[in-house]
């Protein structure tokens, strides 16, 4: 199948010298939702405004359902939409101005009925004529999402899209995400928070320091995602660990105060309750337990060595 | 970009022509009072002591000098504004991915501006008929230079909005440029009062050349000849457009 998307091999670096984007190639099909995981500063959002023609990259090529992004922007822009990370939109234009105005910006004529039914699918049409000043933080970025959708793009880029919004908010966007591929939308996000990644995104990208780190689908990132920890406080220090808690592979840590042991959470036995057991059988007290998920950070650092030590 | 994008060219104009008309009432009071206020002070208490100049009466002598100046001042800081504004809130990010050429959003932009600019032009002469006769020799040539001249510093207006980093820089090129060189470009004397050397100063003053153009156009005489005015025009036109089209090939100040 033809990609919706290809990125061929693309990279920014600035005047200044930072290299903000590595050497990337991505292809995107259509009607996926694609996550784009790294923390802040990884390159994210430099990617995405390259694609959408806000950036000029430093080289490679990109392709919007075959339409080259430099050579025949106006067909490739088109069939995009884009919903920035910032609340940008002007305050004092009506919400349904505004959606009117975009869909005429990307070159479509007026279709009021078209641009009514996006402000109804995204709950604004009773404050269509509302001043966009007048909302809330929340109201604003669906006014973003209904200007991005007004010229009816194949490709819809968010940007952080749920980047300080509430719990109740951001579960609306991942309905919102998921009814919109439903219409057969090509959803592409960027996001620093796994669980996201993890409830919207068919296939998800890694990205960190500008290096697009591995692509692969979502179950199997999850699994490699998935560790955990615990630590253990000891009551008494110890200088080594006992031969008989060798099967956990655990590590000593604050002078010995600490045991800590690395699980897979989504295994079927994440193997405590046996070494709980074990402890108290050695006699071994503890006075606190802690359970922790690795951090992105965490796991960009596993990600990096692993690839480190393939190649 | 192929083909012609003149549902955005549209969209960007209607929506200049709106941000004026939310305050249409400023828009167009303002240019009345100012003009009423330069007929009483130099039309009528310091004009009815001045001799009359090129054979003209001051009063009438000074309007198209006072319609260009407004016409200037309003062009640089609407048009500088205009994209200035979407730069500072970020909202340029929209018309920056949007399938819209580059000559495209100066149509858009430029247009509006240089719309309102030539709307003020004829508010203020309108308003300055009202006090003093205004023979206007040569209307059609006085309504397109005050297009042209309107056109040329909504350019050099856009280019000063794409330029800017700050409100600062913003106001002050109207201020400290602009409002300068008309002062001294001849909008309330002929330059040929002026003693040497600084009769031949001012001929490096660019304006001095439009207001000469324009007074022509009302009054068959200028300080320099119309062909010198409307060269000095094309040239003014050409530079602002030479300098647009580098800064879209280039990104410069609007993309990194």
């Amino acid at each position: 199948m033809q990609p919706i998307l290809s990125v061929n091999g693309v990279s920014k670096t600035y005047a200044s010298g930072h290299q903000a984007l590595k050497t990337v190639d991505l292809e995107i099909a259509k009607g996926e939702i694609f996550a784009l995981l790294g923390p802040n500063g990884a390159g994210k959002t430099t990617l995405i405004s390259i694609i959408c023609g806000i950036v000029t990259p430093s080289s490679g090529t990109i392709l919007v359902d075959g339409y080259d992004a430099v050579a025949e922007p106006r067909q490739a822009r088109m069939k995009i939409g884009l919903v920035p990370q910032e609340l940008s939109v002007d305050m004092f234009e009506t919400v349904q101005a505004t959606t009117r105005y975009s869909r005429r910006l990307f070159g479509r004529g007026s279709d009021h009925d078209y641009v009514d039914q996006v402000l109804k699918d995204l709950s604004l049409y009773d404050k269509r004529n509302a001043k966009v000043m007048e909302l809330s933080g929340g109201m604003k970025r669906r006014v973003l999402i209904a200007k991005a959708l007004a010229h009816e793009p194949d490709i819809l880029f968010l940007d952080e899209p749920t980047a300080g919004v509430d719990v109740s908010l951001r579960r609306d966007m991942w309905k919102l995400v998921h009814k919109l591929r439903d219409k057969g939308t090509t959803i592409i996000l960027t996001t620093h928070y796994i669980e996201e990644a993890e409830e919207m995104a068919d296939r998800v990208g890694v990205i960190n320091k500008g290096e697009l780190l591995l692509v692969e689908r979502k179950a199997e990132l999850m699994k490699k995602l998935g560790k955990r920890e615990m630590d253990i406080a000891l009551v008494e220090p110890m200088a080594a660990i006992p031969a008989d808690l060798g099967e956990w592979h655990l590590a000593l840590e604050d002078e010995g105060t600490r045991l800590r042991y690395t699980f897979d959470a989504q295994a079927e036995r994440t193997g405590i309750p046996s070494l709980l057991r074990k402890l108290s059988d050695l006699g071994i007290q503890f006075k606190d337990l802690d359970t922790s998920k690795s951090s992105l950070e965490d796991i960009f650092v596993d990600l990096v060595a692993e690839r480190e030590a393939v190649a | 970009m192929r083909g012609f994008n003149r549902h955005g060219v549209w969209a960007i104009y209607r929506f200049e022509m709106a941000r004026a008309l939310r305050t249409i009432w400023q828009s167009l009071v303002t240019p009345v009072v100012t003009t009423a206020l330069y007929f009483v002070v130099f039309g009528g208490a310091i004009g009815s002591r001045m001799q009359e100049l090129d054979g003209v009466s001051y009063g009438s002598f000074i309007v198209p000098g006072l319609i260009l100046m407004g016409t200037l001042q309003l062009s640089i800081s609407n048009a500088s504004i205009g994209i200035y504004f979407p730069k500072f809130t970020g909202t340029v990010y929209e018309l920056l991915s949007a399938p819209v050429s580059a000559m495209e959003m100066v149509i858009g932009f430029v247009g509006a501006a240089a719309t309102k600019s030539v709307a003020l032009g004829l508010i203020t002469l309108v308003t300055a008929m009202l006090f003093v006769e205004v023979p206007i020799a040569h209307p059609v040539l006085m309504f397109a230079m005050l297009v042209l001249t309107s056109i040329a510093f909504c350019l050099a207006g856009f280019i000063i909005g794409i330029w800017a980093k700050g409100f600062e820089q913003l106001s002050f090129v109207p201020s400290l440029i602009i409002t300068p060189l008309t002062f001294l470009g001849g909008a309330f004397y002929t330059i040929n009062m002026l003693p040497e050397p600084w009769r031949t100063v001012s001929l490096f003053n660019p304006v001095v050349y439009l207001i000469s153009g324009f007074r022509w156009s009302f009054f068959g005489v200028g300080d320099v000849s119309i062909e010198v005015s409307l060269i000095a025009l094309a040239a003014f036109l050409a530079v602002c457009l030479l300098a647009i089209g580098w800064i879209f090939r280039t990104g410069w100040r609007l993309k990194n």
